[in-house]
């Protein structure tokens, strides 16, 4: 019998990076080799696509949140990868207020997240305004979650459309244990991290450690004044999470119930303010950051016109620059929360999505980084899936 | 009655003008997704407001209320607004 090994098993998949921008989605594709890319696209052009992910259930259907700067928000669904589309019958919609009183409208659909594998066909999304939806069919139709939607305590933490990231604020970072489908996370911008283990009914905040923007008495305990930006859980040890935030790199370690911020360590001069968080999916001591310039007025830009990938070994004790193959200087990049991603090949391919329209790679875990797409438009995210 | 129809929204309709009825504004637009599923939600919010870039025209008058009667003679226009970017 032939004897394949872990990376020769690799080699029959196919690598696909689902690019989300301002103005549409592309879908790239190679060979596990990633010496070679091609591209599939426009799907929406001139749609705002906000985030597509594939079925990991199925590993052909696609779901993709989009809106235009005229239209509404939806949700379009392929079982064909992409070949396809099909409008969501009932797109995310809050409840309609009772006459008389005023109701929320969703803006976008910002955050899908596939739920447990033991529930074929059901999705969760985030929106902005922040709210929780759940489809049961595949993207067809969804339902508001009242646990988060209708709840009298966060709506407080919600605070205004006017508040939240420039482009409104967001429910996030959805996270499902996969060994337990009734125990959730999720991020909100601003708002904190939430936590149920009721599949959603009731929910706790999950903020402390977590800190605040210095010097204006914000109530730490307070989840308005938390802004996680991205909260991921590592897939070979679900008790451990990540989180890049507005003040912070942390690391939880449940049932702990207290956040580190292990971004203390990373450069004084680099900082570890940043939007995206990446964890390796088969070391939970292992995590990525694309750290952006935080000081004065929040140019949220590589720090000193020199971007770089940060990569931890040793769950956040040590950091290590990796920009090999990144211009060394005048390179004034953004990368946001849902813009950087891993494959789960071995070893390790890592991407990421700059708001000018470029797409970089790494075959080798950071190690060295090529650019594999320019002129796109705004990129919004990068997920990476192995068809 | 007649309705026009912004190119954002042909990809519904596949046309530029099409027939839709109501005695009021809401139930012409409950009929025109009757006939393209989807497309009211593009342009009528959850709370039944007019979506902010989107515009509906009666007989060349701007409109959004959805309670407003109609006669049969009317033209409707829906229109993107003048907001690119």
């Amino acid at each position: 019998m032939k004897k394949t090994s872990k990376r020769g098993s690799a080699r029959s998949k196919t690598v696909a990076l689902l690019v989300s921008t301002r103005k549409g989605a592309w879908i790239f594709t190679s060979e596990a080799s990633r010496r070679k890319w091609s591209v599939n696209g426009p799907h929406f052009l001139g749609h705002m696509v906000h985030h597509m992910v594939l079925d990991p259930r199925d590993g052909k259907t696609l779901l993709a949140a989009a809106r235009t700067g005229h239209l509404g928000p939806t949700v379009f669904r392929s079982t064909d990868f992409g070949k396809t589309w099909k409008e969501a019958r009932k797109p995310p919609a809050f409840a309609k207020a009772p006459e008389g009183q005023s109701g929320r409208t969703v803006n976008h659909t910002f955050w899908l997240t596939p739920c447990h594998a033991d529930e074929p066909d059901a999705w969760y999304a985030g929106t902005s305004p922040q709210g929780l939806f759940r489809s049961n069919d595949g993207g067809v139709t969804w339902e508001p979650l009242p646990g988060v939607n209708d709840n009298a305590t966060m709506r407080p933490w919600f605070g205004t459309e006017q508040d939240g990231t420039p482009d409104g604020p967001k429910l996030h970072s959805i996270i499902v244990d996969p060994r337990d489908k009734n125990h959730l996370y999720f991020g909100m911008s601003g708002g904190g991290v939430h936590e149920s283990f009721d599949q959603g009914k009731t929910w706790k905040p999950l903020i402390d450690g977590m800190e605040v923007v210095e010097g204006f008495g914000f109530d730490v305990k307070n989840p308005m004044f938390h802004d996680p930006h991205c909260v991921r859980m590592c897939p070979s040890n679900p008790d451990r999470l990540y989180q890049q935030n507005h003040c912070g790199i942390y690391r939880i370690d449940r049932p702990g119930t207290k956040w580190t911020r292990i971004g203390r360590a990373m450069p004084k001069s680099v900082g570890d303010v940043g939007f995206p968080m990446v964890v390796h999916p088969r070391s939970d001591t292992t995590c990525w950051v694309f750290p952006m310039d935080g000081s004065g007025v929040w140019p949220r830009t590589s720090p000193g016109g020199k971007p770089a990938v940060f990569v931890t070994r040793n769950g956040g004790k040590t950091w290590q620059r990796q920009d090999k193959g990144m211009p060394r200087e005048q390179a004034w990049w953004t990368v946001k929360r849902q813009a950087m991603c891993a494959d789960a090949l071995d070893p390790l391919g890592l991407y990421f999505g700059t708001t000018q329209g470029e797409v970089w790679a790494s075959r080798d875990e950071g190690g060295k980084w090529a650019c594999i797409a320019q002129h796109l438009p705004h990129i919004f995210a990068v997920e990476a899936a192995l068809v | 009655m007649q309705v026009l129809i912004p190119s954002p929204l042909i990809s519904y309709t596949r046309k530029k003008y099409v027939e839709a009825h109501g005695a009021t504004l809401g139930e012409l637009l409950s009929d025109l997704e009757r006939q393209f599923p989807g497309i009211r939600f593009r342009m009528i919010d959850e709370q039944d407001r007019v979506r902010p870039h989107m515009r509906i025209f009666i007989n060349g008058e701007q409109e959004f209320s959805l309670g407003r009667a109609l006669a049969p003679t009317d033209e409707i226009s829906i229109v993107q607004a003048l907001s690119g970017g």
